[in-house]
């Protein structure tokens, strides 16, 4: 968040709402496929469809991810019932959507973000998806203006989870790191694949601002953010807004607004008193859901390290940065477990790290290649058998060909690095060689050692290591 | 040709043990539809080529020496809001008007399962609300006793099929007495069997929480074979009891020497004199079979009807909620979908569901959903906790079915409370979850028939088998 979004003595406010779609393989009451991209109304059945009769029969495993999810966010699981939560909408085959209401699955948990900052987790309950419309005709391809719309019921009934923190955010910033955080983890339980950009994580942002010491503000909520930026730039620009309006004198409308990325503005899409009553009852088709302890510990013992444990992890062993990108973007790669293992074969643990960040981009989860190789190699450096050039060299050929011994490719194409002391001889003749650029070095200027540098790298034709010779250059300066 | 027997299990039988063929027995059938059904009107469609075709291929099976389901041959008459694949099922709703499921009622793919044949859909209150068959989209169906009053409802159609001798079992379905209450009203059986044992997958919901689909028939063996084959466990529906289902038929002719049969002693008042002489003869009847009877009590029994009128129509504002011209169905054109909704809704709902789904949703509504919805579910806890006290002292209960003997078209239909009322002795039974039978037990005014009926606990339907089967025996057999 930048510093000003806020004068001193105001505060923002943020609570997300957090949809998942679960990678289950079937739908939350029904057998048809639970699967993105198929031909338009092929993964449908009377359940879906809310045709006369159909009655919906829940899930289990769809339970299991949703439970994995709560624990994951150190929710308490609790015995839970289903209501339906009725409204209109072309989309809703039922009319009416089955859901959780004031008995929950999950409630009463948190989430770490990096840095310490805790935000809590009011709940993660159940409910099912709905279908997905498109809006033919207009110009913006909403709803209005529109010519006619298409219904696909492939999406109605997909398991969903809500997520709904508690109000605890305090900065954009905060934001983004939460849904990141949720998402890595998300990801990591094997929940879901949590993408964004293809609708299977959701995000509302509920925004407000007040001065501080004096109660929290009216609240809006923001709709249509597809993306971690845009909740950035979303929840930066409705803070404004709605600051400016109480600054002019002016109060905020309790309402539900629609975040518009091209213009770069919230847009109201209906008040309080257009909201549905949504006449929540319980669901009479379905019977409580009371999770065994049993069934509960089972689950929790089966929970994978989670993110920020995986983290800290490959920071003790790396010594690098928790919160650095290295770290991280391995962690998000699922490649922590390899270097760790790297570090068991006898490897360099913070040189496999950057290895690792810098040229397993496109390899995945699972490395193939031998840890041993890395090891080796990561040894050839630190010991200076090779420079940090041709070691990386090296290294993409290792990854090219899943594997390879590090001495003998560096062998096959002439590597060694230098002696140490042919390098002395080479520095202390650069040295020689060119006296002003000596003296300019030597009088405090440290772009003159490039030239230095430079000529004992082509006398060596590479094969002394830069660092080296830096290092030589400034022992001789004294 | 043999005579064409008329019980379920007869027929079985005779076509089992090739007495009578398949075809024989569903043309029979077929031609009395035939004759009387243009006056009845219990029917909205007859299937009469594919319940020919099904015959046909019933006695192939047979001459093949191949293995027939029990109640092979049987001929049966479904309720419209029954889902059968390819068949109209109409809830006999214009919003519905030729419809075809793409599927079929779990009872429906079961019962075929055993041999029986379907004949036909047959009329019913709209979407199953009413209590004389008067809210069809579709016309009324007649009382075949009497073509100038009402059979009772919802399920008049099928109590009517199996009165005018159109089929020998029919099934219905009862959310607050559609099943029995027109039962009584024709003279003849009808179960409502516990909540959760026969599986509501497929029955176009009414109440949710209260529907269950059960038997019409001539006699109690019948009705306790068609309930045996209809019972059990499903998968496809989260309310299925489950648990094994015992045997029905034989409890039928056990006797009710031992037995405790409850009298309600705070019963509302309103039953037609003559509905009360025969349920006191039934009681001096058990009596004489060896039955002990008791006085009991259910001090919140007069509440039901109006915790009913909230719960039902609230649950069936939701599940009506569906029918919006979008995916099946009527659907009326309009310039945007809200218009769209409020055109198709309005034309393809009759009065009385339009009625129940302005009540159901106000009941539900924020504000006064605790006072009203929120009320009724206390009161419906206080029905079923009376239940219990009560049998922990006797086995079933006997009260009336309906307070009235079969009454003229018209009557009631200006006055929906009055309607209302017809439902007074077997809505608690809903709103408990438990079993209750029509038994019809001699007539009353007019010479109609009436009905007492036998209401047990969940899952207690050996004992209510036993007491309408002595019940039956008492007025000399089968009839």
């Amino acid at each position: 968040m930048s510093e000003s979004l806020l004068p001193d003595g105001w505060e923002l406010v943020v609570g997300l709402e957090v949809h998942v779609e679960l990678d289950t393989k079937t739908k939350l009451f029904s057998g048809s496929p639970n699967r993105f991209g198929d031909e338009p109304n092929t993964n449908i059945d009377p359940v879906t469809l809310g045709l006369p009769g159909a009655l919906p029969v829940l899930n289990k495993h769809a339970v299991e991810l949703a439970m994995r999810i709560g624990l994951a966010l150190n929710c308490t699981v609790q015995p839970c019932t289903f209501h339906r939560k009725n409204y209109f909408y072309p989309d809703m085959p039922k009319a009416y959507q089955i859901s959780q209401y004031d008995q929950p699955l999950n409630v009463n948990g948190y989430l770490m973000l990096p840095g310490g900052v805790r935000i809590g987790v009011e709940r993660a309950h159940l409910e099912e998806d709905t279908g997905k419309s498109t809006h033919i005709g207009g110009a913006t391809g909403r709803i209005h203006g529109s010519d006619y719309s298409l219904i696909d019921f492939n999406r109605a009934g997909v398991p969903l989870v809500e997520i709904v923190s508690h109000p605890d955010i305090r900065t954009s910033e905060q934001a983004r790191q939460y849904v990141s955080e949720l998402r890595a983890i998300l990801v990591a339980i094997g929940a879901s694949d949590a993408k964004m950009e293809e609708g299977s994580m959701r995000c509302d942002a509920n925004v407000s601002v007040h001065r501080i010491g004096e109660p929290f503000g009216t609240r809006c909520e923001i709709k249509n953010v597809n993306s971690i930026r845009s909740l950035g730039r979303a929840i930066e620009y409705e803070a404004r807004r709605q600051y400016d309006i109480i600054e002019s004198g002016g109060t905020i409308r309790q309402e539900t607004r629609h975040w518009d990325d091209a213009d770069g503005r919230t847009h109201t899409l209906r008040t309080k008193e257009d909201a549905d009553d949504y006449r929540y009852f319980l669901e009479p088709d379905l019977v409580p859901l009371a999770p065994s302890a049993e069934w509960v510990n089972n689950v929790r013992n089966a929970l994978p390290k989670l993110p920020a444990q995986r983290r800290a992890e490959l920071s003790v062993i790396t010594g690098a940065d928790v919160e650095g990108e290295a770290v991280t973007v391995v962690v998000e790669r699922g490649q922590d477990a390899y270097v760790a293992q790297v570090a068991q074969a006898g490897g360099d643990a913070a040189k496999t790290l950057i290895y690792v960040l810098q040229a397993f981009a496109e390899i995945g989860d699972q490395p193939t290649i031998p840890a041993s190789d890395i090891a080796a190699l990561t040894l050839m450096e630190r010991d200076g058998k090779v420079t940090a050039t041709q070691a990386k060299t090296i290294l993409s050929e290792i990854v090219e060909n899943g594997g390879g011994d590090p001495a003998a490719i560096a062998q096959a194409h002439g590597f060694e690095a230098m002696d140490y002391s042919a390098v002395e001889e080479m520095v202390d003749a650069a040295i020689a060689a060119q006296p002003d650029a000596w003296a300019k070095y030597c009088a405090g200027e440290e772009k003159a050692a490039g030239a230095l540098v430079g000529a004992v790298m082509k006398a060596s034709k590479g094969k002394a290591d830069g660092k080296i010779v830096t290092a030589l250059l400034q022992k001789r300066k004294g | 040709m043999a005579e064409i027997p008329n019980t379920v299990v007869d027929i079985a039988d005779a076509v089992a043990s090739k007495q009578v063929k398949a075809r024989e027995v569903i043309d029979h059938y077929l031609a009395r539809i035939e004759a009387r059904d243009g006056e009845i009107n219990a029917f909205n469609i007859v299937t009469a080529d594919e319940a020919r075709a099904q015959a046909d291929a019933v006695d192939a099976a047979i001459a093949a020496g191949e293995k027939l389901g029990a109640l092979a041959g049987v001929p049966i008459a479904l309720k419209d809001n029954l889902c059968t694949r390819g068949v109209p099922t109409t809830c006999s709703s214009k919003i519905l008007e030729g419809w075809k499921p793409p599927y079929d009622a779990t009872v429906v793919s079961t019962l075929r399962g055993l041999g029986t044949i379907s004949i036909g859909k047959t009329n019913l209150d709209e979407f199953a609300m009413g209590s004389s068959t008067e809210n069809s989209a579709f016309g009324p169906t007649r009382n075949p006793l009497d073509t100038s009053r009402v059979p009772g409802g919802s399920s008049g159609g099928s109590a009517a099929a199996v009165a005018a001798g159109f089929a020998p079992v029919s099934l219905g379905s009862d959310t607050g007495g559609s099943i029995r209450q027109p039962a009584a009203l024709c003279g003849v059986v009808g179960v409502k069997p516990t909540y959760g044992l026969v599986s509501r997958y497929g029955l176009v919901a009414f109440a949710s929480s209260l529907d269950q689909i059960g038997p019409f028939a001539t006699t109690v063996t019948d009705a306790a074979v068609i309930t045996q084959a209809i019972a059990g466990y499903d998968p496809m529906d989260s309310t299925s009891i489950p648990k094994d289902v015992p045997d029905f038929r034989s409890a039928v002719s056990a006797g009710v020497s031992g037995m405790r049969i409850g009298r309600v002693t705070d019963l509302p008042e309103g039953a037609e004199p003559e509905v009360t002489q025969r349920l006191n003869e039934a009681f001096v009847a058990m009596e004489k079979a060896g039955a002990t009877i008791v006085d009991v009590q259910l001090p919140s029994f007069s509440y039901a009807l109006t915790a009913y009128y909230l719960i039902a129509p609230a649950e069936a504002s939701s599940n009506l909620a569906r029918y919006d011209g979008v995916r099946y169905g009527m659907r009326k054109q309009a310039p945007d979908v809200n218009a769209m909704y409020g055109v198709t809704r309005a034309e393809g709902f009759g009065d009385e569901v339009k009625r129940r789904i302005i009540i159901g949703t106000y009941a539900l509504s924020a504000g006064y959903f605790d006072a009203y919805y929120g009320k009724a579910l206390k009161v419906r806890r206080l029905i079923a906790q009376d239940f219990d006290r009560a049998y922990s002292q006797c086995d079933v209960i006997m009260m009336p079915t309906s307070p009235m003997v079969a009454f003229p078209f018209g009557d009631k239909v200006d006055d929906p409370m009055s309607m209302y009322l017809c439902d007074i002795y077997t809505i608690p039974t809903n709103l408990a979850g438990h079993a209750a039978v029509s038994v019809p037990f001699g007539t009353g005014a007019h010479g109609l028939p009436v009905g007492v009926q036998v209401l047990a606990p969940a899952l207690g339907e050996v004992p209510m088998f036993k007491v309408a089967g002595a019940l039956e025996a008492a007025q000399g057999g089968k009839r």
